[in-house]
């Protein structure tokens, strides 16, 4: 179904990313994953999938993101199929944000993203093929208080995901972005309960995602057969985000 | 004299050893057939490559030929032969 098809999840090692990284390989995929904090142990997937292939990287560096790129092209090939979901938050109101705290979230969230996208798009223009899912989030469009910088990156994901699945389009490359809503992860779990309780309130389906739902369709914009789908943008929200 | 003829002579074979490297690059990625690459050939009109073709092909060459090609020193540049001009002023 995959076909072996070589994968590489920014911010594979946790959260989103770690779940993207374990259906694709349940799915049959190569799948490499960057760290950066903390390695990950568990890289067996169920009988017969191929283990992960954690490469440390920090996404701030176009360096690193390079190399990392030029270990996975050694060990597994060139990435047809990327996922970018490192990202992190830095809340603060914006009176109180600095200009660092507002700099370093553009910077993991949206300049990585345009680091690691243009990297791989080479690859993929010369090999007529590629899928590129962006990880976003419901805040890009409801926006959310403490979250300029994060909301910002995220939405801006949205028109940078847009234009250059316009420029790869005649190359059989697809760029979708997911938005997913409240998702247990460690970004959710560091917030007060709440606020926890708050934000599922919001939620139509009345509770958190988890992470395995938002890769599901991370899964399925990765596969050959969503050859059709580019530049949209699917909200895994539970209903959150409905009517923006 | 005989010198100068010479050194002249070096230069056109190396220019016409760097034009079938660089036509060899054009073929491939602009998928054409080798007659159609020739200096006076358009990339829009006559090879009709779109603008990521010809990205492409500025990629292809830098690897090909070992050069870098800042974005502004592609201005103006619409035809295989100021394209080759550009690459053969690098090396």
């Amino acid at each position: 179904m995959s076909d072996g098809r070589v994968v590489l999840v920014t911010g594979g090692s946790r959260g989103i990313g770690l779940a993207c990284a374990r259906r694709l390989q349940a799915d049959g995929y190569q799948v490499a994953i960057t760290w950066k904090s903390e390695a990950p142990n568990a890289l067996d997937g169920p009988e017969g999938s191929i283990p992960l292939l954690p490469v440390r990287c920090d996404v701030n560096s176009t360096a690193e993101i390079d190399r990392a790129f030029d270990e996975v092209e050694a060990a597994l090939g060139n990435v047809e199929v990327l996922v970018c979901s490192a990202g992190i938050t830095d809340d603060t109101l914006l009176l109180r944000m600095s200009e660092e705290k507002w700099a370093r979230v553009i910077d993991t969230n949206l300049t990585a993203v345009f680091r690691a996208t243009k990297r791989a798009s080479a690859r993929m223009v010369r090999a007529r093929y590629g899928r590129i899912v962006l990880l976003s989030s419901v805040v890009a469009y409801l926006g959310s208080a403490g979250q300029t910088n994060y909301a910002a990156s995220k939405a801006a994901l949205v028109g940078f995901g847009r234009s250059l699945a316009r420029e790869l389009a005649g190359r059989n490359i697809t760029v979708n972005v997911v938005a997913p809503g409240v998702v247990a992860t460690d970004m959710i779990a560091g917030l007060p309960d709440d606020r926890i309780a708050a934000l599922t309130q919001m939620v139509p389906l009345g509770r958190a995602a988890e992470p395995e739902e938002v890769a599901n369709v991370v899964a399925w914009l990765a596969a050959d057969a969503s050859a059709y789908v580019t530049g949209a943008v699917i909200p895994v929200d539970g209903g959150l985000g409905m009517g923006h | 004299m005989s010198a100068g003829r010479d050194m002249k002579g070096d230069r056109s074979v190396e220019n016409e050893a760097a034009f079938e490297k660089f036509k060899s690059c054009a073929v491939e990625v602009l998928q054409v057939p080798a007659e159609k690459i020739t200096l006076d050939a358009r990339f829009s009109d006559d090879l009709e490559a779109d603008s990521l073709e010809v990205v492409e092909l500025v990629m292809a060459l830098e690897e090909a030929f070992d050069i870098t090609v800042e974005e502004t020193e592609l201005e103006g540049v619409e035809t295989i032969g100021q394209a080759f001009e550009l690459v053969t002023s690098k090396i």
